[in-house]
């Protein structure tokens, strides 16, 4: 579908007079300035900021301008537990939401089709969170998960847990929450997706011999991708960077910080800014470079 | 799971099959069998049931009660993907995601049947679109996307392939085209087609038999031309073409003919054309078998004749030309005359009588009710 629509565009540019086209720069101006102003000028300050060095004065928390590649260096060194484990989670709450999200967004977008209350309701439930602070959320899944807490004590009466078990701290609370912030990111472009699919390929694919499973193999889930694929890409890449879920103040201990926590430390606690900063810039690049390889992979280009 | 395959067609029996969806029925009690490798067209309006009773041969939708018999066998607790039927779907229904070829091949390797591109590559050969096998079904004409769906289902060889209005979305330059392919393939293949259809033209040209199915139930079914020339019921003499219906009491009966007295006109039709001969019946005859004259013909025992009446309207449709005749207290009359030359030439408002042969009439079973034509 993407070459019937660019086809489009290029033809109408064609057509266009020259005025259309300053006009078009104008609409596009203040897009433009916010990127510069709000992404590309933090964007070069970062990078400026990776590579200084401290003071010579040598005051906590303040350096001077330099080119000192060895920030990098120390900061995969020391930090490369906390880098492993952002990737890491980011991809199991992927995948968690994945599983929990596609039969969701297929049973919303397909089975109850032809029920608009319950396609409503469902839909809404799905949203819900959303009017509700994030910070707040996960706040109140710490008080769920706190050591006195029925779910605690339940595990424990019953024996699944021993006496000085817990749950908050644990690698299982952060993926837990990080799966649950994320659900309607996950959700919401696979429903968009099938809500879109034509349910007479399913009969037809039915009418040639293939049983259901083989259906959703061949049929389904390739024409879905688009939607698993913006899905996966709205989840994982604001997990990676994510810095709430894992802190200690919600539902992470010391063993579960992320490359955020890290930065967030750095940043405002240690005063270690190159450090943070370095930090930063190593994120976003292993992000684009995972993200671009992964699209590739995914060969939806004619898909989109 | 094994699907049983013939070598060429199989006979098809549906035994009084009923389909009720809340609130009203779709399909009523329908009996029909479809003998092996003919062409059968399932003929009429939209609503009448005739996609209904496709879906449930196919296995979309349940019937409420009856049977489905392929080749003699029950196949109403089989799955879709276990029927040895193939669909032609009305919006084709081709997979976008795939070339044109994989199109075509995936039946064949659901069922792992061996060298499926070869097949494939073979069917699509077959309709002529051997060198669009690697583009995307999006990339293709209305019409060739149609030949691919055919292609599609012809190539796993059924039992019986379904056809559901496939046609309907070509333009009729291009819908006479693939008439005549899928009757010349249908008799190449040798399979047995269910054709279903709104267009009684299409159906009329196709196929071997028709039947013609209105609110559920089979009106009529037999060859078109049988169809065409003896109607028995008032739907099917307005469905399949154009009639004439005249309605009254019974007022002479002998062992050859039946006549009526339609309101002060005695109007005549063979008792072996009729399949009623007490009370109050209706008889019809089709436009182009009735003429006009200039002159009062005389009324004998082997014509019928009306008149006088004024021509109201006349169309021209390239072959023949169509007049409407309104003859006062009796109602509107249409003649169709070939435009050979051998008709009168005749004006707008012009006074004329309508004539035709007795052996022409048709006694119908019913009577109509003015809502045959919605």
């Amino acid at each position: 579908m993407a070459f019937v629509a660019l086809g489009g565009s290029t033809a109408a540019k064609k057509q266009a007079p020259k005025k259309a086209g300053r006009v078009a720069l104008l609409l596009l101006l203040p897009g433009i300035a916010y990127l510069g102003l709000f992404f590309l000028t933090p964007l070069f300050s970062l990078i400026l900021t990776s590579l200084k060095t401290p003071s010579a004065s040598g005051d906590i928390g303040r350096y001077d301008y330099a080119v000192e590649f060895g920030n990098y260096l120390f900061a995969v060194e020391q930090y490369m537990p906390q880098i492993l484990r952002s990737f890491m989670f980011a991809l199991i709450a992927t995948v968690v939401a994945l599983a929990i999200s596609y039969p969701l967004a297929y049973f919303i977008a397909v089975k109850a089709r032809n029920k608009p209350l319950l396609k409503g309701l469902l839909l809404t439930l799905v949203i819900a969170p959303f009017f509700i602070s994030m910070l707040l959320r996960t706040f109140a899944w710490k008080q769920i998960f706190s050591n006195d807490s029925w779910i605690v004590n339940t595990l424990k009466s019953f024996g699944i847990f021993g006496t000085d078990s817990y749950i908050i701290g644990t690698d299982f609370a952060v993926i837990f929450g990080l799966v649950y912030n994320f659900i309607p990111f996950m959700t919401l472009p696979i429903f968009s997706n099938l809500d879109r699919l034509d349910l007479r390929l399913l009969e037809a694919s039915g009418d040639l011999y293939a049983n259901p499973i083989t259906t959703f193999r061949k049929i389904t889930f390739p024409l879905s991708l688009p939607g698993v694929i913006s899905g996966t890409l709205l989840t994982f890449i604001p997990i990676s960077g994510d810095y709430v879920v894992a802190s200690r103040d919600f539902l992470g201990g010391p063993d579960t910080a992320m490359i955020g926590n890290v930065v967030e430390a750095n940043f405002l606690r240690i005063q270690d800014y190159p450090t943070a900063s370095a930090l930063s810039v190593l994120l976003m690049a292993a992000i684009v470079i995972l993200v671009s390889a992964y699209v590739r992979r995914s060969g939806t280009d004619d898909l989109l | 799971m094994s699907i049983d395959f013939g070598a060429g067609g199989k006979d098809l029996e549906l035994v009084g099959l009923r389909k009720e969806f809340p609130g009203f029925v779709a399909v009523e009690n329908l009996d029909l069998k479809v003998p092996a490798g003919q062409f059968f067209a399932l003929l009429g309006p939209s609503g009448c049931g005739k996609t209904t009773t496709l879906r449930m041969i196919a296995g979309l939708e349940n019937p409420t009660s009856g049977k489905i018999l392929i080749g003699g066998k029950d196949v109403i607790d089989l799955k879709p993907h276990e029927r040895p039927v193939n669909t032609v779907f009305q919006n084709y229904a081709l997979f976008p995601h795939m070339s044109v070829i994989e199109n075509v091949a995936f039946g064949l390797r659901q069922r792992k049947v061996d060298d499926p591109m070869v097949k494939a590559q073979a069917a699509l050969d077959m309709v002529e679109l051997g060198h669009m096998a690697e583009r995307r079904p999006a990339q293709l004409s209305g019409g060739q996307q149609q030949r691919v769906a055919l292609a599609r289902a012809l190539v796993n060889r059924p039992a019986l392939l379904l056809l559901d209005e496939p046609l309907g979305a070509l333009d009729l330059k291009l819908r006479r085209q693939m008439q005549i392919e899928l009757k010349y393939i249908q008799m190449e293949v040798g399979l047995t087609f269910l054709h279903v259809t709104h267009d009684q033209e299409e159906a009329m040209d196709m196929a071997d038999i028709v039947a013609v199915m209105n609110k559920g139930q089979i009106e009529q079914m037999g060859a078109p031309e049988k169809l065409y020339d003896r109607p028995k019921t008032a739907f099917v003499a307005k469905f399949l073409g154009q009639s004439n219906i005249f309605v009254g009491e019974v007022s002479e009966t002998n062992s050859e003919a039946v006549s009526i007295n339609f309101k002060g006109n005695k109007i005549t039709a063979p008792v072996a054309r009729s399949e009623k001969t007490t009370g109050k019946i209706a008889i019809g005859v089709r436009p182009e078998k009735t003429q006009f004259h200039a002159t009062k013909p005389e009324a004998t025992s082997t014509n019928n004749v009306l008149g006088p009446g004024e021509i109201t309207d006349i169309r021209f449709t390239g072959v023949s030309n169509q007049y409407l005749i309104d003859i006062p207290e009796i109602g509107e009359i249409i003649v169709f005359a070939q435009n050979v030359g051998k008709s009168p030439v005749v004006e707008l408002g012009a006074q004329v009588w309508v004539s035709w042969q007795v052996e022409h009439s048709f006694g119908l079973a019913d009577l109509p009710t003015g809502k045959e034509d919605a």
